[in-house]
């Protein structure tokens, strides 16, 4: 029973991991901004496709025909070689194999202009406007990213090869000095795991331990008199606006190879990170991951055959009961402060 | 009962004679063929019963394809269990739907703000999700619900045996394709268009708007303003239930992506594309999204050659690849550009440009000195 237990337990991390790092972004913009961004989701859709194209642009190739050989009707044989491949040898394989660990080195610098331009060019129209139009303008936004990527990336979901050293299952259970082979679990969501905890630890690190962090958590707490003090709050505010771009990025670039992303994966992930948000608290950083963490879990648990045959279809409204519950029972969520955004 | 302001009179009579002349008018427009006609009324009468709600109290449902959905779903069952007769059917999916909202806005109410769209997006996407899943027998999950041969059918078969093919959907015995159709849901849309207008003269409406512009106020005046939210939720709930059942009553099917938050979201870029908290507005929002979703979507290629053949060699050719992004299935993509626009240039939407316009003529034509007109500052429930 316990095996069981841990098992799903282990299972809800790697969702849960992408919750939190969507959910952390999310607070990221509401507790600096104060706005209420629907166009996250997108976000961590634009990261998963810089991906993708980071992994087509590696496998660019050249075609050269072997007159040796033939192929099994008679033509001569078309031998394809990645181009990096070419240029790096042995480097270059290695670069196409773990592509998507090192799409982050596109993802970065390309979310963090996304972000600013986008902060930049519309959302900071927006700061005075009431909640419901920056949805609708974020909601608007998305759309627009959503079917730009359309365009150039077509409908269909564009599955992303794992690096071939990490593909298979680790078993978890012989690691605990259990019985070997009955807790397994693939090594990627392993990966995913601790990634998400990395990139969590350092942004509350970078928050908690730096002059910049300080300055934001100032900002948060009370923006204008950091203003007053000489500080140029709003263009940290934009920056931070850029690093939750990159996180989200980051997390969508990570999570190619758990799901293929297509173009509707950010409005998926979108409703149920606001769902997150709002159990975990609005403005909470540690609310937002604590509840993308337990969300991402007792959905895991609840996918569960002996659970689903006590409530049938429990597995698909489990995110949105908790939600129900913990607005009507405790507004300002798990981890809310006293008076953010309680009505 | 028609003791109505003169001004709302002419109102009423102009929006009647336009809806019932639609066949002629939109001729021009290449639009005047039953089908895409029929939409016009379904959805316009979908954000209208959205405007009751979001424009009147301002508070933003981004759940209310769930309810649009049940009204379909339980039109079909009543084609599928009683009659093709379509006023059982519309009976019963106001009903269903109204129940539905009553339970969700007693809810959901409860919250204000952000936490009320999230709470109706939430309980949305659980009827969708439950629609797809546990609940297939009911929903006949993604092939969905469709007109069977073996259906019961009980009343109707108390007077005639089953026929051959598969029945369509009738009013009192006449069939409801083609223009009949139309004429229907033009009907109901007027109908719906006359008690959305009487609701928002009230004292009623003037409540609802007033708990838009300051709910807390309204509290320490002494009102109780959650009985009247709750009636504008239910209210607006029940349209979307009578929107879905004309849908079914036009092509007697119902799926469950039509609950889905996509869809929701739809209805709210109708309002505001028409201008949220006008009467007509949200009307117009949805005529002109769903004219140019038919229109673009059925742009291609060729088409778009022909209208830039006036450019040069080479930018012509440019011209149609980019624009061709912005047609056919990428149409949503200038739907998205226009939301975003209109929301940041024109919060009010086409009703205020239309207003602006208006204005800007007035004073040209009066005197220069007279200011502008303070416009109605719209401020949502918080």
């Amino acid at each position: 029973m316990f095996d069981v237990i841990f098992l799903q337990f282990l299972n809800g991390l790697d969702k849960g991991g992408a919750y939190a790092l969507i959910a952390l972004g999310l607070t990221l913009v509401f507790g600096t901004l104060g706005v209420v961004n629907f166009a996250h989701g997108a976000l961590f859709m634009l990261g998963a496709f810089c991906a993708v194209l980071f992994r087509q642009l590696l496998t660019l190739e050249t075609v050269t025909t072997d007159p040796t050989k033939l192929s099994p009707w008679g033509a001569p044989l078309e031998v394809r070689a990645p181009l990096v491949q070419a240029w790096f040898g042995d480097f270059g394989a290695v670069l196409v194999n773990y592509s998507v660990p090192f799409s982050i080195l596109l993802t970065i610098p390309v979310m963090l202009v996304i972000g600013i331009g986008l902060e930049r060019g519309i959302i900071k129209h927006f700061y005075k406007r009431p909640h419901a139009e920056q949805i609708l303008v974020t909601f608007g936004l998305a759309i627009v990213v959503q079917e730009v990527i359309k365009a150039f990336f077509g409908p269909n979901p564009i599955p992303q090869p794992m690096p071939e050293d990490l593909r298979g299952a680790a078993d978890i259970g012989a690691w605990l000095g259990m019985q070997a082979n009955v807790i397994t679990y693939p090594i990627w969501r392993l990966v995913y795991f601790l990634f998400a905890a990395v990139i969590i630890g350092g942004v509350f690190a970078f928050l908690q331990f730096t002059t910049f962090g300080m300055v934001v958590r100032a900002g948060m707490a009370d923006r204008e008199t950091v203003g007053l003090l000489g500080i140029n709050i709003d263009r940290r505010f934009t920056i931070m606006f850029g690093l939750a771009a990159v996180v989200a990025g980051m997390a969508g670039a990570m999570y190619t190879p758990l799901l293929p992303p297509n173009y509707h994966l950010g409005m998926d992930f979108l409703v149920l990170s606001f769902v997150v948000v709002v159990v975990g608290g609005m403005g909470s950083l540690p609310g937002a991951v604590a509840a993308g963490f337990l969300l991402g879990i007792l959905q895991s648990f609840a996918s569960m055959t002996q659970i689903k045959a006590i409530v049938p279809g429990i597995d698909q409204i489990i995110i949105y009961l908790v939600a129900v519950i913990v607005l009507l029972v405790r507004p300002r969520g798990l981890l809310g402060r006293r008076g953010v955004m309680e009505a | 009962m028609f003791a109505m302001p003169r001004k709302d009179f002419l109102l009423f009579l102009g929006f009647t004679i336009v809806v019932l002349a639609m066949p002629i008018w939109l001729q021009p427009f290449g639009a005047a063929y039953p089908d895409l006609l029929n939409r016009f009324a379904i959805y316009g009468l979908f954000a209208l019963g959205f405007n009751i709600l979001f424009g009147l109290t301002g508070y933003l449902s981004f759940g209310h394809a769930a309810f649009f959905g049940i009204g379909s779903y339980a039109a079909v069952w009543s084609f599928k269990l009683f009659t093709m007769d379509a006023l059982p059917a519309i009976i019963l999916a106001v009903v269903i739907s109204g129940l539905f909202a009553l339970a969700i806005g007693y809810v959901s109410l409860r919250r204000s703000g952000i936490y009320f769209s999230i709470l109706t997006l939430a309980f949305a996407q659980m009827s969708y999700n439950l629609a797809y899943s546990v609940l297939t027998p009911i929903t006949n999950g993604e092939t969905g619900l469709q007109l069977n041969l073996n259906d019961p059918r009980y009343i109707d078969r108390m007077f005639s045996t089953a026929g051959a093919g598969l029945p369509s959907p009738t009013l009192l015995g006449m069939p409801l394709s083609g223009f009949a159709g139309f004429y229907f849901c033009a009907g109901l849309l007027i109908i719906a268009f006359f008690i959305a207008q009487r609701i928002t003269g009230s004292p009623f409406g003037m409540m609802l708007r007033g708990i838009k512009s300051n709910q807390t106020r309204m509290n320490y005046t002494g009102f109780n303003t959650r009985p009247y939210t709750l009636a504008a939720f239910v209210i607006s709930g029940m349209y979307a239930g009578l929107a879905g059942a004309m849908l079914a009553i036009i092509d007697p099917l119902a799926g469950a992506e039509r609950m889905q938050w996509t869809a929701s979201g739809e209805v709210v870029l109708m309002t505001i594309l028409g201008g949220a908290g006008t009467l007509v507005g949200p009307v117009i929002g949805a005529w002109i999204i769903k004219y140019f979703e038919n229109i673009f979507s059925a742009i291609n290629e060729n088409i778009l050659a022909r209208f830039w053949d006036f450019l040069p060699d080479g930018a012509d050719h440019a011209a149609v690849v980019v624009s061709s992004k912005f047609v056919g299935e990428g149409w949503f993509l200038t739907l998205g550009l226009v939301f975003v626009l209109i929301v940041v240039f024109l919060p009010g939407g086409i009703m205020e440009g239309v207003r602006r316009i208006a204005n800007r003529l007035d004073r040209s034509k009066k005197s220069p000195d007279t200011p502008p007109k303070a416009s109605a500052q719209t401020q949502p429930a918080e």
